[in-house]
Protein backbone atom coordinates (compact mmCIF):
# COMPACT_ATOMS: atom_id res chain seq x y z
CA UNK A 1 0.00 0.00 0.00
CA UNK A 2 1.33 3.40 -1.10
CA UNK A 3 2.71 5.81 2.17
CA UNK A 4 4.11 9.06 1.98
CA UNK A 5 7.86 8.31 2.49
CA UNK A 6 8.46 7.99 6.33
CA UNK A 7 11.38 10.28 7.97
CA UNK A 8 14.34 8.24 8.94
CA UNK A 9 13.69 5.63 12.12
CA UNK A 10 14.26 6.53 15.47
CA UNK A 11 17.01 3.67 15.09
CA UNK A 12 18.59 5.31 12.26
CA UNK A 13 18.76 8.79 13.88
CA UNK A 14 20.70 7.11 17.30
CA UNK A 15 22.74 4.66 14.91
CA UNK A 16 23.81 7.67 12.62
CA UNK A 17 23.72 10.27 15.90
CA UNK A 18 26.39 7.29 17.30
CA UNK A 19 28.64 7.40 14.12
CA UNK A 20 28.72 11.05 14.56
CA UNK A 21 29.77 11.04 18.23
CA UNK A 22 32.54 8.35 17.52
CA UNK A 23 33.99 10.37 14.47
CA UNK A 24 34.11 13.79 15.99
CA UNK A 25 35.42 11.59 19.19
CA UNK A 26 38.10 10.66 16.96
CA UNK A 27 41.71 11.75 15.68
CA UNK A 28 41.75 13.09 11.87
CA UNK A 29 39.19 15.38 11.34
CA UNK A 30 39.71 19.14 10.68
CA UNK A 31 37.16 21.86 11.69
CA UNK A 32 35.38 22.27 9.00
CA UNK A 33 34.43 18.46 8.58
CA UNK A 34 33.76 18.74 12.62
CA UNK A 35 31.68 21.63 12.71
CA UNK A 36 29.41 19.94 9.81
CA UNK A 37 29.75 16.93 11.78
CA UNK A 38 28.42 18.70 14.60
CA UNK A 39 25.49 20.25 12.95
CA UNK A 40 24.38 17.48 12.12
CA UNK A 41 24.36 15.88 15.00
CA UNK A 42 22.67 18.78 16.73
CA UNK A 43 19.87 18.17 14.26
CA UNK A 44 19.07 14.90 14.55
CA UNK A 45 19.28 15.23 18.41
CA UNK A 46 16.40 17.85 17.98
CA UNK A 47 14.57 15.28 15.93
CA UNK A 48 15.10 12.68 18.38
CA UNK A 49 13.92 15.20 21.23
CA UNK A 50 10.91 16.50 18.89
CA UNK A 51 9.59 12.85 18.39
CA UNK A 52 10.13 12.20 22.25
CA UNK A 53 8.35 14.94 23.34
CA UNK A 54 5.66 15.12 20.69
CA UNK A 55 4.68 11.10 20.55
CA UNK A 56 1.22 10.94 21.88
CA UNK A 57 0.88 6.66 21.50
CA UNK A 58 -1.81 6.58 18.69
CA UNK A 59 -3.62 3.76 18.17
CA UNK A 60 -5.58 2.97 15.17
CA UNK A 61 -6.86 -0.32 13.76
CA UNK A 62 -6.92 -2.33 10.89
CA UNK A 63 -10.10 -3.73 9.34
CA UNK A 64 -10.43 -5.97 6.70
CA UNK A 65 -13.59 -7.05 4.67
CA UNK A 66 -14.67 -10.21 2.74
CA UNK A 67 -13.03 -9.44 -0.94
CA UNK A 68 -9.26 -9.41 1.06
CA UNK A 69 -9.32 -5.87 1.40
CA UNK A 70 -8.38 -3.63 4.23
CA UNK A 71 -8.69 -0.07 5.64
CA UNK A 72 -6.77 1.41 8.58
CA UNK A 73 -9.12 3.85 10.84
CA UNK A 74 -8.60 5.51 14.22
CA UNK A 75 -9.16 3.32 16.76
CA UNK A 76 -12.36 4.31 19.16
CA UNK A 77 -11.92 1.30 21.86
CA UNK B 1 -45.08 -46.70 16.51
CA UNK B 2 -48.45 -47.07 15.10
CA UNK B 3 -50.86 -46.06 17.33
CA UNK B 4 -53.03 -49.67 16.73
CA UNK B 5 -50.20 -52.06 16.59
CA UNK B 6 -51.61 -54.40 18.86
CA UNK B 7 -48.49 -56.36 20.81
CA UNK B 8 -50.01 -59.55 21.57
CA UNK B 9 -51.72 -59.47 17.55
CA UNK B 10 -48.14 -60.93 16.58
CA UNK B 11 -48.54 -64.49 18.54
CA UNK B 12 -50.35 -65.66 15.14
CA UNK B 13 -48.65 -65.39 11.78
CA UNK B 14 -52.11 -63.58 11.14
CA UNK B 15 -50.78 -60.76 12.90
CA UNK B 16 -47.34 -60.52 12.44
CA UNK B 17 -45.69 -57.07 12.11
CA UNK B 18 -43.22 -55.70 9.63
CA UNK B 19 -39.60 -55.31 10.12
CA UNK B 20 -39.88 -51.87 10.57
CA UNK B 21 -42.64 -52.02 13.36
CA UNK B 22 -40.47 -54.15 15.44
CA UNK B 23 -37.09 -51.56 15.00
CA UNK B 24 -39.41 -48.96 15.67
CA UNK B 25 -40.94 -50.58 18.97
CA UNK B 26 -37.44 -51.36 19.96
CA UNK B 27 -35.85 -48.18 19.88
CA UNK B 28 -38.76 -46.95 21.53
CA UNK B 29 -38.40 -49.47 24.05
CA UNK B 30 -34.62 -48.83 24.23
CA UNK B 31 -34.56 -45.07 24.35
CA UNK B 32 -37.25 -45.01 27.37
CA UNK B 33 -35.71 -47.59 29.32
CA UNK B 34 -31.60 -46.36 28.87
CA UNK B 35 -31.06 -42.64 29.74
CA UNK B 36 -27.76 -40.93 28.56
CA UNK B 37 -24.90 -42.62 30.58
CA UNK B 38 -21.22 -42.79 30.66
CA UNK B 39 -19.54 -45.78 29.36
CA UNK B 40 -16.15 -46.86 29.42
CA UNK B 41 -14.44 -48.73 27.08
CA UNK B 42 -11.80 -49.47 24.74
CA UNK B 43 -11.99 -47.92 20.82
CA UNK B 44 -11.66 -50.13 17.76
CA UNK B 45 -12.42 -50.08 13.73
CA UNK B 46 -12.06 -46.79 14.35
CA UNK B 47 -13.59 -44.41 10.71
CA UNK B 48 -14.04 -41.20 10.05
CA UNK B 49 -16.18 -40.56 7.33
CA UNK B 50 -16.19 -38.30 4.40
CA UNK B 51 -18.88 -36.42 6.19
CA UNK B 52 -17.18 -35.82 9.52
CA UNK B 53 -18.87 -38.29 11.15
CA UNK B 54 -16.83 -40.64 13.42
CA UNK B 55 -17.64 -44.33 13.38
CA UNK B 56 -16.49 -46.72 16.16
CA UNK B 57 -16.74 -49.90 18.38
CA UNK B 58 -16.20 -49.68 22.04
CA UNK B 59 -15.27 -53.25 23.62
CA UNK B 60 -13.85 -54.73 26.75
CA UNK B 61 -13.46 -58.46 27.37
CA UNK B 62 -17.03 -59.36 27.33
CA UNK B 63 -18.66 -57.46 24.55
CA UNK B 64 -19.10 -54.58 22.25
CA UNK B 65 -20.73 -51.89 21.23
CA UNK B 66 -20.76 -49.74 17.89
CA UNK B 67 -20.65 -46.19 18.16
CA UNK B 68 -21.19 -43.03 15.88
CA UNK B 69 -20.31 -39.55 16.85
CA UNK B 70 -21.60 -36.89 14.24
CA UNK B 71 -19.69 -34.28 13.50
CA UNK B 72 -21.10 -31.59 15.44
CA UNK B 73 -20.28 -33.17 18.36
CA UNK B 74 -16.55 -34.71 17.56
CA UNK B 75 -15.86 -30.82 15.59
CA UNK B 76 -15.03 -29.52 19.72
CA UNK B 77 -12.65 -32.30 20.33
CA UNK B 78 -8.81 -31.61 19.20
CA UNK B 79 -8.01 -35.24 17.75
CA UNK B 80 -9.61 -37.94 16.83
CA UNK B 81 -9.00 -41.43 19.42
CA UNK B 82 -7.12 -43.79 18.14
CA UNK B 83 -7.35 -47.52 17.92
CA UNK B 84 -6.90 -49.00 21.56
CA UNK B 85 -7.03 -46.12 23.38
CA UNK B 86 -9.29 -46.35 26.48
CA UNK B 87 -11.84 -43.72 26.69
CA UNK B 88 -15.10 -42.35 28.44
CA UNK B 89 -18.26 -41.53 26.41
CA UNK B 90 -20.97 -39.69 27.05
CA UNK B 91 -23.80 -41.78 25.01
CA UNK B 92 -27.63 -42.24 24.38
CA UNK B 93 -28.60 -45.37 23.62
CA UNK B 94 -30.65 -46.14 20.67
CA UNK B 95 -31.44 -48.23 18.00
CA UNK B 96 -30.42 -47.72 13.94
CA UNK B 97 -33.82 -48.86 12.73
CA UNK B 98 -32.62 -48.90 9.09
CA UNK B 99 -29.99 -51.75 10.43
CA UNK B 100 -31.90 -53.15 13.37
CA UNK B 101 -28.29 -52.31 14.93
CA UNK B 102 -27.86 -51.57 18.50
CA UNK B 103 -25.41 -48.34 19.18
CA UNK B 104 -24.52 -45.40 21.35
CA UNK B 105 -25.05 -42.13 19.81
CA UNK B 106 -22.00 -40.68 21.25
CA UNK B 107 -22.43 -37.01 22.61
CA UNK B 108 -18.91 -36.79 24.94
CA UNK B 109 -15.61 -38.57 24.55
CA UNK B 110 -12.75 -38.31 27.15
CA UNK B 111 -9.48 -40.25 26.69
CA UNK B 112 -8.67 -41.67 29.99
CA UNK B 113 -4.70 -41.64 29.37
CA UNK B 114 -2.61 -38.91 30.57
CA UNK B 115 -3.28 -35.60 28.59
CA UNK B 116 -6.07 -36.91 27.01
CA UNK B 117 -6.91 -35.98 23.54
CA UNK B 118 -5.78 -32.65 24.09
CA UNK B 119 -2.47 -33.99 25.02
CA UNK B 120 -2.37 -36.49 21.92
CA UNK B 121 -3.43 -33.60 19.39
CA UNK B 122 -0.74 -31.08 20.59
CA UNK B 123 2.22 -33.57 20.74
CA UNK B 124 1.25 -34.59 16.74
CA UNK B 125 1.43 -30.66 15.94
CA UNK B 126 4.23 -30.70 17.93
CA UNK B 127 6.31 -33.26 16.01
CA UNK B 128 4.99 -31.94 12.63
CA UNK B 129 6.38 -28.29 13.34
CA UNK B 130 9.16 -29.75 14.88
CA UNK B 131 9.83 -31.71 11.42
CA UNK B 132 9.30 -28.26 9.47
CA UNK B 133 12.18 -26.75 11.49
CA UNK B 134 9.43 -24.12 12.80
CA UNK B 135 10.44 -25.03 16.81
CA UNK B 136 14.71 -24.49 16.03
CA UNK B 137 15.64 -21.34 18.48
CA UNK B 138 17.89 -20.43 15.39
CA UNK B 139 14.50 -19.48 13.79
CA UNK B 140 13.46 -16.74 16.43
CA UNK B 141 13.94 -12.85 15.64
CA UNK B 142 15.63 -10.55 17.95
CA UNK B 143 12.65 -8.13 18.91
CA UNK B 144 13.41 -3.91 17.24
CA UNK B 145 14.98 -1.63 19.92
CA UNK B 146 12.73 1.46 18.70
CA UNK B 147 9.66 0.05 16.90
CA UNK B 148 7.76 2.54 15.14
CA UNK B 149 4.78 0.22 14.42
CA UNK B 150 3.35 -2.53 16.77
CA UNK B 151 0.66 -4.74 15.39
CA UNK B 152 -1.82 -6.08 17.98
CA UNK B 153 -3.75 -8.92 16.90
CA UNK B 154 -6.19 -9.60 19.92
CA UNK B 155 -9.78 -8.73 20.75
CA UNK B 156 -10.77 -5.63 20.11
CA UNK B 157 -12.49 -5.11 23.73
CA UNK B 158 -10.56 -7.54 25.80
CA UNK B 159 -8.66 -6.31 28.41
CA UNK B 160 -5.25 -7.69 26.88
CA UNK B 161 -5.59 -4.62 24.44
CA UNK B 162 -6.34 -2.30 27.38
CA UNK B 163 -3.11 -4.06 29.12
CA UNK B 164 -0.57 -3.21 26.08
CA UNK B 165 -2.18 0.25 25.50
CA UNK B 166 -1.60 1.42 28.78
CA UNK B 167 1.73 0.20 28.77
CA UNK B 168 2.97 1.46 25.55
CA UNK B 169 1.21 4.90 26.06
CA UNK B 170 3.95 4.90 29.11
CA UNK B 171 6.47 3.69 27.64
CA UNK B 172 7.19 4.39 23.93
CA UNK B 173 4.35 6.34 23.14
CA UNK B 174 6.54 7.12 20.15
CA UNK B 175 4.92 3.62 18.57
CA UNK B 176 1.99 3.32 16.82
CA UNK B 177 -0.48 0.43 17.87
CA UNK B 178 -2.31 -1.10 15.19
CA UNK B 179 -5.02 -3.17 16.28
CA UNK B 180 -5.84 -6.15 14.20
CA UNK B 181 -8.87 -7.69 15.80
CA UNK B 182 -9.71 -11.15 16.14
CA UNK B 183 -11.82 -13.09 18.11
CA UNK B 184 -8.95 -15.63 20.33
CA UNK B 185 -11.16 -17.90 21.73
CA UNK B 186 -14.79 -19.90 20.80
CA UNK B 187 -15.83 -21.47 17.43
CA UNK B 188 -13.92 -19.94 14.45
CA UNK B 189 -11.12 -17.50 16.89
CA UNK B 190 -8.30 -19.73 14.93
CA UNK B 191 -9.39 -19.00 11.26
CA UNK B 192 -9.83 -15.34 12.17
CA UNK B 193 -6.10 -15.47 14.08
CA UNK B 194 -5.04 -16.81 11.23
CA UNK B 195 -6.31 -14.05 9.27
CA UNK B 196 -5.29 -11.27 10.91
CA UNK B 197 -1.67 -12.83 11.16
CA UNK B 198 -1.93 -12.97 7.25
CA UNK B 199 -2.85 -9.31 6.93
CA UNK B 200 0.31 -8.15 9.02
CA UNK B 201 2.61 -9.03 5.71
CA UNK B 202 0.06 -7.13 3.62
CA UNK B 203 -0.51 -4.01 6.14
CA UNK B 204 3.56 -3.08 5.68
CA UNK B 205 4.96 -1.19 7.59
CA UNK B 206 5.30 -3.01 10.71
CA UNK B 207 7.99 -3.93 13.02
CA UNK B 208 6.35 -6.21 15.41
CA UNK B 209 3.29 -7.99 16.13
CA UNK B 210 2.25 -9.07 19.43
CA UNK B 211 -0.32 -11.92 19.71
CA UNK B 212 -2.51 -11.37 22.76
CA UNK B 213 -4.71 -12.77 25.08
CA UNK B 214 -5.99 -12.04 28.20
CA UNK B 215 -7.48 -14.46 31.40
CA UNK B 216 -9.84 -17.47 30.35
CA UNK B 217 -10.07 -21.44 30.89
CA UNK B 218 -7.57 -23.12 29.81
CA UNK B 219 -9.82 -24.87 27.23
CA UNK B 220 -10.26 -21.62 25.55
CA UNK B 221 -6.29 -21.25 25.20
CA UNK B 222 -6.69 -24.40 22.77
CA UNK B 223 -7.31 -21.82 19.64
CA UNK B 224 -3.84 -20.89 20.16
CA UNK B 225 -2.48 -24.45 20.14
CA UNK B 226 -3.83 -25.53 16.45
CA UNK B 227 -1.35 -26.25 14.06
CA UNK B 228 -2.65 -23.94 11.38
CA UNK B 229 -2.44 -21.01 14.00
CA UNK B 230 1.15 -22.14 14.77
CA UNK B 231 2.01 -22.01 11.25
CA UNK B 232 0.30 -18.64 10.52
CA UNK B 233 2.55 -17.17 13.45
CA UNK B 234 5.67 -18.91 11.96
CA UNK B 235 4.66 -17.18 8.89
CA UNK B 236 4.75 -13.41 9.83
CA UNK B 237 7.39 -11.65 8.16
CA UNK B 238 8.23 -9.31 11.49
CA UNK B 239 9.05 -10.52 14.86
CA UNK B 240 5.96 -11.79 17.24
CA UNK B 241 5.47 -11.81 20.97
CA UNK B 242 3.37 -14.17 21.79
CA UNK B 243 0.89 -13.36 24.90
CA UNK B 244 -1.63 -15.46 25.45
CA UNK B 245 -1.57 -15.44 29.39
CA UNK B 246 -1.37 -18.36 30.95
CA UNK B 247 1.44 -19.08 33.15
CA UNK B 248 1.20 -22.85 33.10
CA UNK B 249 0.10 -23.73 29.77
CA UNK B 250 2.80 -23.43 26.70
CA UNK B 251 0.77 -23.05 23.58
CA UNK B 252 2.33 -23.97 20.31
CA UNK B 253 1.54 -20.14 19.29
CA UNK B 254 4.35 -19.75 22.22
CA UNK B 255 7.02 -22.45 20.54
CA UNK B 256 6.72 -20.67 17.42
CA UNK B 257 6.66 -17.02 18.04
CA UNK B 258 9.94 -15.04 18.51
CA UNK B 259 9.83 -14.42 22.33
CA UNK B 260 6.50 -15.57 24.54
CA UNK B 261 5.41 -13.42 27.20
CA UNK B 262 3.71 -14.36 30.20
CA UNK B 263 1.25 -11.46 30.07
CA UNK B 264 -0.22 -8.97 27.56
CA UNK B 265 1.34 -5.98 29.67
CA UNK B 266 4.90 -7.94 29.89
CA UNK B 267 5.01 -8.37 26.09
CA UNK B 268 4.09 -4.61 25.84
CA UNK B 269 7.45 -3.87 27.95
CA UNK B 270 9.48 -6.11 25.88
CA UNK B 271 8.32 -4.88 23.11
CA UNK B 272 9.22 -1.18 23.80
CA UNK B 273 12.25 0.54 25.17
CA UNK B 274 11.54 3.17 28.21
CA UNK B 275 11.19 6.46 27.07
CA UNK B 276 13.14 7.84 30.21
CA UNK B 277 16.01 5.41 29.42
CA UNK B 278 16.27 6.40 25.50
CA UNK B 279 16.22 9.95 26.82
CA UNK B 280 19.34 9.34 28.93
CA UNK B 281 20.65 8.11 25.75
CA UNK B 282 20.13 11.42 23.97
CA UNK B 283 21.89 13.33 26.54
CA UNK B 284 24.90 11.47 26.80
CA UNK B 285 24.65 11.58 22.79
CA UNK B 286 24.48 15.59 23.37
CA UNK B 287 27.34 15.67 26.02
CA UNK B 288 30.01 13.96 23.89
CA UNK B 289 28.71 15.75 20.63
CA UNK B 290 29.82 18.81 22.37
CA UNK B 291 33.15 17.43 23.75
CA UNK B 292 33.65 16.21 20.61
CA UNK B 293 33.57 19.13 18.80
CA UNK B 294 35.04 21.26 21.36
CA UNK B 295 38.30 18.65 21.40
CA UNK B 296 38.66 19.25 17.65
CA UNK B 297 38.10 22.93 17.98
CA UNK B 298 42.04 23.12 19.35
CA UNK B 299 43.12 22.96 23.02
CA UNK B 300 42.48 27.29 22.92
CA UNK B 301 38.78 26.89 22.92
CA UNK B 302 37.98 26.18 26.48
CA UNK B 303 35.40 28.80 26.22
CA UNK B 304 33.41 27.50 23.36
CA UNK B 305 34.09 23.76 25.00
CA UNK B 306 32.91 25.18 28.19
CA UNK B 307 29.58 26.92 26.86
CA UNK B 308 29.21 23.72 24.65
CA UNK B 309 29.62 21.30 27.89
CA UNK B 310 26.92 23.35 29.88
CA UNK B 311 24.59 23.69 27.40
CA UNK B 312 24.85 19.74 26.71
CA UNK B 313 24.97 19.27 30.42
CA UNK B 314 21.72 21.16 31.06
CA UNK B 315 19.91 19.67 28.55
CA UNK B 316 20.99 16.37 28.97
CA UNK B 317 20.15 16.47 32.59
CA UNK B 318 16.57 17.82 31.89
CA UNK B 319 16.19 14.88 29.71
CA UNK B 320 16.92 12.46 32.25
CA UNK B 321 15.14 14.51 35.04
CA UNK B 322 11.84 15.21 32.81
CA UNK B 323 11.54 14.83 29.32
CA UNK B 324 8.26 17.00 29.11
CA UNK B 325 10.43 19.84 31.12
CA UNK B 326 12.28 20.04 27.84
CA UNK B 327 9.28 21.51 26.06
CA UNK B 328 10.09 25.00 27.64
CA UNK B 329 13.94 24.63 26.74
CA UNK B 330 13.34 24.00 22.75
CA UNK B 331 15.80 26.72 21.53
CA UNK B 332 18.48 25.62 23.96
CA UNK B 333 20.50 23.39 21.02
CA UNK B 334 20.14 26.18 18.14
CA UNK B 335 22.97 27.82 21.39
CA UNK B 336 24.53 24.80 20.80
CA UNK B 337 25.96 25.60 17.51
CA UNK B 338 28.94 27.54 16.91
CA UNK B 339 27.58 28.58 13.76
CA UNK B 340 24.78 29.72 15.29
CA UNK B 341 27.15 31.87 16.98
CA UNK B 342 29.08 32.92 14.23
CA UNK B 343 25.49 33.71 12.96
CA UNK B 344 25.29 36.46 15.72
CA UNK B 345 28.07 38.62 13.96
CA UNK B 346 31.29 36.56 15.93
CA UNK B 347 34.39 35.39 13.36
CA UNK B 348 36.59 32.78 14.64
CA UNK B 349 40.47 33.31 13.74
CA UNK B 350 42.53 30.26 12.26
CA UNK B 351 46.39 30.07 11.23
CA UNK B 352 46.92 28.12 8.21
CA UNK B 353 47.08 24.78 10.15
CA UNK B 354 43.86 25.31 11.41
CA UNK B 355 44.63 26.54 14.99
CA UNK B 356 42.15 28.96 16.97
CA UNK B 357 43.78 32.26 17.58
CA UNK B 358 42.87 34.15 20.05
CA UNK B 359 45.37 35.92 21.88
CA UNK B 360 47.15 39.22 20.37
CA UNK B 361 50.14 37.57 20.92
CA UNK B 362 49.36 35.15 18.77
CA UNK B 363 48.41 37.63 15.76
CA UNK B 364 51.72 39.51 14.65
CA UNK B 365 52.07 42.43 12.17
CA UNK B 366 52.10 40.47 8.72
CA UNK B 367 50.49 37.45 9.53
CA UNK B 368 48.29 35.96 6.85
CA UNK B 369 45.12 33.80 8.89
CA UNK B 370 41.78 33.10 7.79
CA UNK B 371 38.44 34.11 9.23
CA UNK B 372 35.70 31.67 9.54
CA UNK B 373 32.29 33.83 9.01
CA UNK B 374 28.99 32.46 9.00
CA UNK B 375 28.57 31.66 5.43
CA UNK B 376 31.98 30.79 4.95
CA UNK B 377 35.88 32.07 5.27
CA UNK B 378 37.99 34.77 3.94
CA UNK B 379 41.60 35.07 3.64
CA UNK B 380 42.86 38.05 5.80
CA UNK B 381 46.76 39.82 6.98
CA UNK B 382 47.32 41.71 10.42
CA UNK B 383 48.60 45.17 9.43
CA UNK B 384 51.97 45.39 9.66
CA UNK B 385 52.97 48.16 12.29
Amino acid sequence: MARAPEPPSFSAQLERLEEIVRRLEGQDLDLDEALKLFEEGVERLRDARERLLTAEAKVKQVLADEAGKFRIEDFDG
Amino acid sequence: MGVGLDLFSAIAPEGAWSVGDVTRRARAVIEAGLVPLWVRGEVSGFKAWQSGHWYFTLRDRAAQLRCVMFQKENRRLPAAPRDGMQVFVFARPTLWEEKGEFRLTVLELLSTEAGGLWQLAFEQAKAALARDGLLDPARKRPLPLYPRRIAVVTSPDGAALRDIMAVTARRWPVAELLVIPARVQGDGAAAEICAALALVGRVGGLDLVILGRGGGSREDLWTFNHERVARAVAAVPVPVISAVGHETDVTLCDLVADLRAATPSAAAAAATPDAGDVAAVLAQLAARLARGLAARSGRGSERLDRTLDRLAGAIGRRLERDRHALAASGGRLDALSPLKILARGYALARDGEGHVLKRVAQLPPGLPFRLRVSDGEVAARVREA
